[in-house]
């Protein structure tokens, strides 16, 4: 019987082909079809991305360092947090964990060969890129200034910025996310190793499988709503327009029925990720399995019923506010089973405290903070306070930042030694996640105090009152501590792609079945098709789900 | 597993057999479909939305689209469903020849009702229907602009009160027909991809996915045009 701690390591440099030396040409990388180098693909494009995003933050947070916005002018500032979120959530979060972990890994888990659609898995990388260019361009040309909502009539009659370009963009990425979706649900529900029971997948597949539901469902209705913001605002149709009777309110409706499951599109990865990790570094099965698994589906179903919440002071009618907020709260329930199962798996759990797990912590407490204070906002009356205000900025990048990043990095860290075969650094790893912890809370804390305090957000300047400007220094101070904590991995992780120790196959002693097949895997991911046996974690017997032949072929 | 399957020209490598790649096939194309109907859904729910308050303009509106260019296009829609149909069938008894005429049959209802299409948004242009900078709506104001009038027009003048709304239900029909015309061109280009996959020899009575597929693309549209034909153009009152 193989048992974790049996596993041979097998440390030393060997001539196999792995999916990363197969060849070494430019051309078979753009052109690869293997969902192993299309997740490299997706990773470079988007780390590019993240620290473009992140550029427009610090200059946000320095602009907001002094009451009358020194650095910039309004008009300016407008374009940073407009173009600050149109990166970071439709050519960062959106795309993070699914296009990358998710690529590599969701074969890897369920014992395939590959996605059952390769091709179209590379059509959605080049429409992501298709679309990345048709935004940057609007961006390079003058910017934007609609805020990532573009509600009209604004971005339909009145801004002056590239509006048109920029939506076309999103619409061409839309895409590439429903293609990925799609490819991600048929790929579940036909390519699984034989074993591999539905009851038997890593959470990581379930809340994937989520996600790509709402990636299915939800990416259409904003497709068609952004092309009619774009048309109307080329062709000046009336759709939209309160001069024709047309009624903004309604685009924000059809806006937030996406761009709401949007926000567990962001999520329900991380919980993924979370779920997988928090297991592993406690040498304990998850606890309530099934539970786990099933409220990632509630949370991507009910989450599709909550949108009008965004619009409790609109034309919409009070009663729907009721509902609406009466079924925000619903989705904390699966939300908090979550929270709950996780601290419940580490509850007398052999813990040890690597890099990854660092994440892990981190995000449970600030996914938790996050969480509680959405509560505060779907309440009707209580919004009406704090609504526009930076309680929401501070609420939402909780659960974006504290949460979904968190979970991203807490990720890339677990699975980098897989995708790579090397290790990195580790006490520097657990000293960035330490920073960034640090650097998040002090940048976004003082924020919830300031939005309860009254300060708008989206505005580029603010009153000359002490306390606020002592607050809004601190959350700068804070931003710049969490861009070190940033800018750190992407140079040691850069670093051990050549000097990291080799990782060998199974680093961290896990179960999953990508831990069963060498690191980096071969093109072709395992030797022989795995024949999986056991539940995914089987942490308390020691044993792997699936046993798969390690043996290196001798040349 | 038989190893007939396994060395099947068209088994692409990462699936076992013919069947899974079937299976995985069909479901990717139903998963699109649903995309496709959120996608149309957006625009369906808005103009419902707008039908619902502007009531009285819509129902104007409505009476001076071209209905019966668009109950022809009905009418070409679901003969070329029934070709599709003939074309899986005949791909099923491995008839090639009859899945080449079906797929032939097929694309030449499609680019009839395009050209049709076409003819009935030229109308609409002269009628200054295009909700744009020349859109007049209004009887007496076209007879004041000196524009001509025609008598359908006169046996039911347009109420230039309504214009602000007329603008509304214009936009959302060039905006429902307009997709859902892109998506009949897209249609022809995926049917001509079938043929000439056809004409190469590739679809046996074993392997006929392709037809099966492309066949449920074409019917989803059809079916779309069904519901835009009667929102858009029967619904007077």
């Amino acid at each position: 019987m193989t048992t974790l701690d049996h596993i041979p390591d097998i440390l030393v440099e060997d001539d196999r082909n792995t999916y990363l030396n197969i060849s070494h040409k430019l051309k078979s990388w753009l052109l690869t079809k293997d969902h192993k180098r299309i997740a490299i693909l997706y990773l470079i494009a988007i780390t590019l991305f993240f620290f473009v995003g992140g550029f427009f933050a610090a200059m946000i947070r320095l602009t907001l360092l002094t009451p009358r916005g020194d650095l910039v002018q309004a008009e300016t500032y407008n374009k940073l947090f407009t173009m600050h979120g149109v990166i970071m959530v439709f050519f960062f979060l959106i795309p993070s964990i699914p296009a990358t972990l998710g690529n590599f890994l969701v074969p890897l888990m369920i014992g395939a060969r590959d996605l059952a659609f390769p091709r179209i898995n590379l059509l959605s990388w080049y429409l992501f890129m298709i679309g990345a260019a048709f935004t940057f361009s609007a961006i390079i040309c003058g910017g934007l200034d609609t805020g990532w909502t573009f509600y009209t009539p604004y971005s339909s009659l009145y801004s002056t910025s590239n509006v048109a370009l920029a939506v076309t963009g999103i619409f061409i990425n839309g895409f590439s996310s429903i293609l990925t979706g799609l490819n991600f649900i048929v790929t579940i529900h036909k390519m699984r190793a034989p074993g591999m029971t539905w009851m038997r997948l890593p959470l990581f597949i379930w809340s994937t499988y989520a996600t790509s539901i709402i990636f299915v469902l939800g990416t259409p209705v904003i497709a068609i709503t952004l092309a009619l913001v774009a048309v109307e605002r080329v062709f000046h149709l009336g759709i939209f327009d309160p001069r024709y009777g047309g009624d903004p309110v309604l685009m924000q409706h059809l806006f937030w029925f996406y761009s709401h499951p949007a926000v567990y599109i962001m999520i329900l990865p991380a919980f993924g990720v979370i779920s997988e990790l928090v297991t592993c570094f406690s040498r304990k099965p998850i606890f309530g399995y099934s539970m786990v698994a099933f409220s990632s589906l509630a949370i991507a179903s009910i989450g599709f019923l909550v949108w009008g919440h965004h619009m409790f002071v609109t034309t919409q009618s009070a009663y729907a506010g009721m509902v609406f907020s009466f079924l925000s709260f619903l989705v904390a329930i699966p939300s908090a089973i979550k929270v709950f199962n996780w601290t419940a798996t580490l509850y007398k759990g052999s813990i040890s405290y690597e890099a990854p797990m660092l994440y892990v912590f981190g995000f449970i407490g600030l996914f938790t903070i996050g969480g509680l204070t959405g509560l505060f906002l779907a309440t009707l009356g209580t919004d009406v306070h704090i609504h526009d205000t930076y309680f929401v900025i501070a609420h939402f990048h909780y659960i974006m930042v504290g949460g979904a990043i968190m979970g991203y990095l807490g990720g890339i860290h677990y699975w980098w030694p897989k995708m790579t075969g090397r290790m990195y650094c580790n006490w520097l790893a657990q000293v960035s996640a330490l920073l960034i912890f640090i650097g998040f809370n002090l940048t976004f804390f003082p924020q919830f105090i300031l939005g309860y305090m009254g300060m708008p957000r989206r505005y580029h300047a603010y009153p000359d009152e002490p306390l606020w400007q002592v607050l809004n220094v601190m959350s700068t101070c804070g931003a710049s501590i969490l861009a070190i904590g940033y800018l750190l991995p992407l140079t040691y992780l850069l670093w051990s792609l050549k000097y990291g120790d080799l990782a060998g196959p199974n680093p961290w002693k896990a179960t999953g079945l990508e831990w069963q097949t060498l690191s980096p895997p071969a093109t072709h991911n395992f030797a022989k098709p795995p024949i999986v046996t056991q539940d995914p974690y089987r942490y308390d017997i020691g044993e792997p789900q699936a046993r798969v032949d390690l043996s290196i072929p001798v040349h | 597993m038989s190893h007939a399957e396994i060395s099947s020209p068209a088994l692409q490598e990462q699936f076992d057999d013919a069947a899974q790649q079937k299976d995985a096939v069909t479901l990717g194309m139903w998963l699109f479909l649903a995309t496709e109907i959120l996608f149309f859904g957006g625009m369906f729910m808005g103009f419902s939305v707008y039908r619902q308050r502007y009531t009285a303009a819509f129902a104007e509106t409505a009476h001076h689209l071209l209905m019966w260019y668009g109950a022809v296009n009905t009418a070409i829609l679901l003969c070329s469903s029934f070709t599709v149909v003939l074309a899986v069938h005949f791909a099923h008894i491995g008839r090639n020849k009859a899945v080449i005429s079906s797929i032939i049959a097929t694309m030449i209802l499609g680019a009839a009702f395009l050209c049709l299409k076409g003819r009935e948004y030229y109308i609409e242009y002269t009628e200054h229907l295009i909700p744009n900078t020349q859109f007049v709506y209004g009887t007496e104001q076209k007879e004041r602009m000196g524009i001509e009038v025609t008598q359908e027009e006169k046996d039911h003048p347009q109420t230039a009160a309504f214009a602000p709304q007329a603008r509304i239900f214009m936009s959302f029909y060039f905006m429902m027909t307009g997709v859902h015309a892109t998506h009949m061109i897209v249609g022809e280009g995926i049917f001509l991809w079938l043929l000439i996959t056809c004409l190469r020899g590739k679809i046996t009575p074993e392997y006929f996915t392709p037809v099966e597929i492309c066949g449920l693309y074409w019917h989803f549209v059809d079916i779309v045009w069904i519901f835009v034909f009667p929102v858009l153009y029967l619904l007077h009152y």
